[in-house]
């Protein structure tokens, strides 16, 4: 067993697509079922490899959507001119196969013995690992609190709307909107900046826990204003996902 | 195109070292900074893939895939090690 | 061996009847990606020059103003990148290093192009003359963009596009052929397209 979970993790394996769903106009996630998987922790990812009849290969990383225990899903967003997103958002359907490699990475990740209390700021597709992340707290009974903020174009662009309107013990999830909200909108607006994670960020004096997740402009300038805040820079944790998509 | 960070060739590597190094400490050989790998800034398609130190910007890693190996130059780095390795 | 995913096109050929200025091993994209090595630098005019270097000195320099001074001419040309993308019909403003290298002078074999950011790149002097390089400082019909090597880079499109280094500062002329440095990490010492001289040994 413990081989067939290296094989697994260290080598490509062509996964089934189980489904294909829809979350916004842009966004799908997708589940597979891979012959070999080892199982994952909150926040990791797979590459995922394309190839073409004329055997021209496009590899890309996606993170993982889905909570350790959960078939594993990856949830991904059109870039309107990406090579591999529009294929997987548009083209690939349950029944396709899908050559995938993972679970990657050992940063990136959280469980219920990090504690917290947790900061979660996600840009645009940023959100994906950390929606693994609060899935795995609600599931392990983790009574770390959370907050998430997550900044998105518009409220038709958060991606996981319902799941995340649906958190309360010990969550609290607020969004920013920086291209347009709708009427009567009470969130914020606006790019997060440091005036922002003054208001919402946990004290410094807390030892918070923080991951941040989306472009990497979007990245840094929140990982800058959270060690601005005092926050411990091995405390801030950060994934890139580069260019400027989803926020 | 933006720079990413270690985090986006987790994969490659794998490739390369046979295990996951995101959480890896590294060592600028010019600076003397240390963070983990993940936290690098990393230039894809450069060609080939550029990592560089966050703190002073010198070059680190350069990965290189041709003829179906990966060319590694790590002379930019004094150190990399794995947390909780003997 | 990969399974082939269906529905996956690789839509990127070359035009009807361009299919011969393509490359082998090439396709074809319409996008204009962006390679880079590093941070784009960012120079102000006034303190920019170009040079060319012997042996730690400059034989001549010019400053913007100086370079904008000479003959320039918009021609289109395609480049092909070593990451097996070619991009067809891309129209640079551009002076020949014919020019800058004759006000010079030069008597090397090999010259070692040096830039903003620390990138270089080598070239023999008989790939740089001759009509067949340059110094780009507009593309499209509009200035540079720092993002794509602006204010200047090297041009020299019969190779690989990663020779035509992005914030070219000048030649330094050299008498033996040293690798620059993507050749020092493993890409070809001369890069040329249509012998897919993509990596050392190749």
């Amino acid at each position: 067993m413990a081989r067939t979970a290296l094989r697994g993790r260290l080598t490509w394996q062509v996964a089934t697509v189980a489904s294909v769903t829809r979350e916004t106009a842009s966004v799908v996630t997708i589940e597979l079922d891979p012959p070999h998987w080892p199982g994952h922790r909150a926040g990791q990812h797979l590459d995922v490899r394309l190839t073409a009849e004329d055997g021209y290969t496009a590899e890309r990383e996606y993170s993982i959507a889905s909570a350790p225990g959960e078939p594993v899903a990856i949830t991904v967003e059109r870039l309107e001119d990406g090579e591999v997103s529009p294929y997987l958002t548009g083209e690939l359907r349950a029944g396709d196969e899908l050559e995938m490699r993972g679970p990657v990475g050992g940063y990136f990740v959280w469980e219920p013995g990090d504690g917290g209390p947790l900061l979660l700021l996600a840009g645009g597709s940023g959100i994906v690992p950390l929606r693994s992340i609060m899935r795995h707290r609600r599931r392990t009974g983790s009574d770390a609190p959370a907050y998430l903020l997550y900044s998105s174009r518009s409220w038709e662009d958060v991606i996981y709307r319902d799941e995340l309107g649906q958190y309360h013990d010990g969550v609290q999830v607020s969004y920013t909107l920086t291209r347009g909200h709708p009427a009567g909108w009470a969130g914020h607006t606006g790019r997060i900046d440091q005036a922002l994670l003054t208001q919402v960020a946990w004290p410094a004096e807390a030892n918070p826990l923080a991951y941040i997740c989306g472009p990497t402009s979007f990245v840094e300038t929140a990982a800058a204003g959270l060690v601005g805040l005092g926050y411990q820079p091995e405390r801030v944790k950060t994934e890139r996902f580069g260019g400027t998509g989803g926020h | 195109m933006d720079a990413v960070d270690g985090n986006a060739i987790g994969g490659l590597l794998i490739d390369v070292f046979g295990t996951d190094m995101t959480a890896a400490s590294s060592t600028c050989a010019t600076c003397g900074a240390s963070r983990p790998v993940a936290e690098l800034v990393v230039y894809r398609q450069a060609p080939g893939t550029v990592v560089r130190c966050r703190t002073c910007g010198s070059v680190l890693m350069v990965f290189v895939r041709a003829h179906g190996a990966i060319g590694t130059d790590l002379t930019g780095l004094a150190s990399l090690s794995q947390p909780g390795s003997a | 061996m990969s399974p082939v995913s269906r529905g996956f096109r690789q839509l990127h050929r070359a035009p009807v009847g361009q299919e011969s200025r393509v490359p082998p091993g090439q396709y074809v994209t319409e996008g204009f990606p962006v390679l880079s090595v590093g941070p784009t630098p960012h120079t102000p005019l006034e303190k920019w020059t170009f040079s060319i270097t012997q042996w730690g000195q400059a034989k001549k320099s010019w400053t913007w103003q100086e370079f904008r001074a000479l003959p320039a001419e918009a021609i289109t040309s395609y480049i092909h990148y070593v990451t097996h993308w070619s991009k067809l019909g891309t129209e640079w403003r551009r002076v020949s290093l014919d020019t800058l290298l004759d006000q010079a002078g030069y008597d090397a074999p090999y010259v070692m192009a040096f830039c903003d950011g620390g990138y270089t790149t080598n070239l023999p002097i008989a790939d740089v003359t001759g009509g067949q390089a340059w110094v780009a400082f507009g593309y499209d019909g509009g200035p540079l963009e720092a993002e794509h090597g602006g204010p200047l880079r090297l041009l020299v499109p019969h190779l690989y596009f990663w020779k035509s280094a992005k914030w070219v500062r000048g030649l330094d002329l050299r008498e033996v052929a040293e690798p620059g440095f993507s050749e020092t990490k493993g890409y070809h010492m001369y890069g040329d397209p249509w012998r897919e001289q993509r990596y050392a040994g190749d």
